[in-house]
């Protein structure tokens, strides 16, 4: 089998961003992160400097793993939303889209009604964003008109990377 | 599965070190981290045992520098190796771009190399990914050890098909990068064919 790729362009990246900025506005949160399932950040909004986002992301997508294999274990498809909550932050992290990893991260100026309440309004907006993502993958490589830009890659561009 | 983002120009591939329990797989991983500049690496996280065994993986981002403008990283993950923590590595392997097998060469581990390809193998076929064909490169770890096979032999028991091989004392770095480098070309390599 061929590796598989994700795509995300310029368009949909943006409406992605927005979604979250607004999440990220009408639940007070401090930051919120749309994470790849295989633990890949594709976006972020808020207060995002004050974490390591990378090892969020991958930390996050070995937790929502982990407990989708326990949910398959007691018979459960999966388990929707998990909660972590700490003495100053917490922690909301929900599946959109059967693909993607929403973790909100909020305090004392929000609340987990509020979390809940505005996730779920932005995760069926974000479901409709991957949904156009899914038509535009299913178009073929590349996904638009124009041809991908890394077929022109050479041996000197790869040797460059290693300093070979 | 190799995610590009063509917004903020980036593309991130996924490489996974497997192998048997004590094997090296994460001495690589940390003589990566000792020998990159810290501009071009992440922290490294591992989830350890109070042991220090893997219990789930340790991860390494790498950002190796920008091709056709567009930023490369590779995320480095280890397996747990030992047999009873299969469930733990079936998960990491979700996505994967390219595997790195670290062979153990002592001579009485032969039969755990040869359990734990098998068991990638598996695994694998289950992501609906294909030994055969993924972006793979094996290492024999561990040839300053005193009861080591010789590489041709472990060659002919551990090959699978063809794939680059690299002798290896991960602690002081001896085909470590060259293991790796390996692997990442093949995978961009395959980003070209896409």
């Amino acid at each position: 089998m061929p590796t598989t790729y994700v795509e995300v362009y310029e368009e949909e990246f943006e409406r992605l961003e927005q979604a979250l900025r607004r999440l990220r506005y009408d639940s007070n949160a401090k930051a919120v992160f749309l994470i790849d399932k295989n633990g890949q950040q594709i976006a972020a909004v808020g207060e995002v400097e004050d974490f390591d986002t990378t090892s969020l992301a991958s930390l996050t997508a070995g937790n929502v793993a982990a407990t989708d294999g326990l949910a398959k274990l007691i018979g459960e498809r999966e388990f929707s939303v998990l909660f972590h909550e700490g003495q100053r932050d917490h922690i909301h992290i929900s599946i959109v889209a059967r693909r993607a990893i929403l973790l909100v991260i909020f305090d004392e100026r929000s609340s987990l009604g509020l979390v809940r309440l505005r996730v779920k309004r932005a995760s069926a907006e974000m479901d409709e964003i991957f949904e156009e993502m899914n038509r535009k993958e299913s178009r073929g490589p590349g996904g638009r008109v124009e041809a991908s830009p890394f077929s022109e890659i050479t041996d000197e561009d790869i040797d460059s990377l290693f300093g070979d | 599965m190799t995610f590009i983002n063509y917004a903020a120009k980036e593309i991130n591939c996924k490489i996974v070190y497997y192998g048997p329990g004590l094997g090296g797989k994460t001495t690589n991983l940390q003589h990566i981290y000792n020998k990159t500049a810290p501009d071009r690496r992440g922290k490294m996280i591992s989830l350890a045992t109070e042991a220090d065994r893997t219990l789930f993986f340790d991860f390494l981002p790498l950002d190796l520098g920008s091709i056709r403008g567009f930023t490369t990283r590779f995320h480095l993950y280890t397996v747990p190796g030992q047999v009873f923590y299969d469930a733990s590595r079936k998960l990491i392997l979700k996505g994967v771009d390219g595997i790195v097998f670290v062979a153990d060469s002592q001579t009485d581990r032969m039969e755990a190399n040869v359990e734990s390809i098998r068991n990638l193998e598996l695994n694998l076929q289950e992501h609906g990914f294909d030994l055969a064909s993924i972006s793979y490169a094996l290492q024999f770890n561990k040839r300053d050890l005193p009861n080591v096979m010789p590489v041709d032999e472990m060659y002919r028991m551990l090959n699978f098909k063809r794939e680059p091989t690299f002798a290896g004392i991960a602690p002081q770095g001896v085909g470590v990068f060259e293991t790796l480098k390996s692997v990442a070309k093949q995978i961009l390599v395959d980003l070209r064919k896409r």
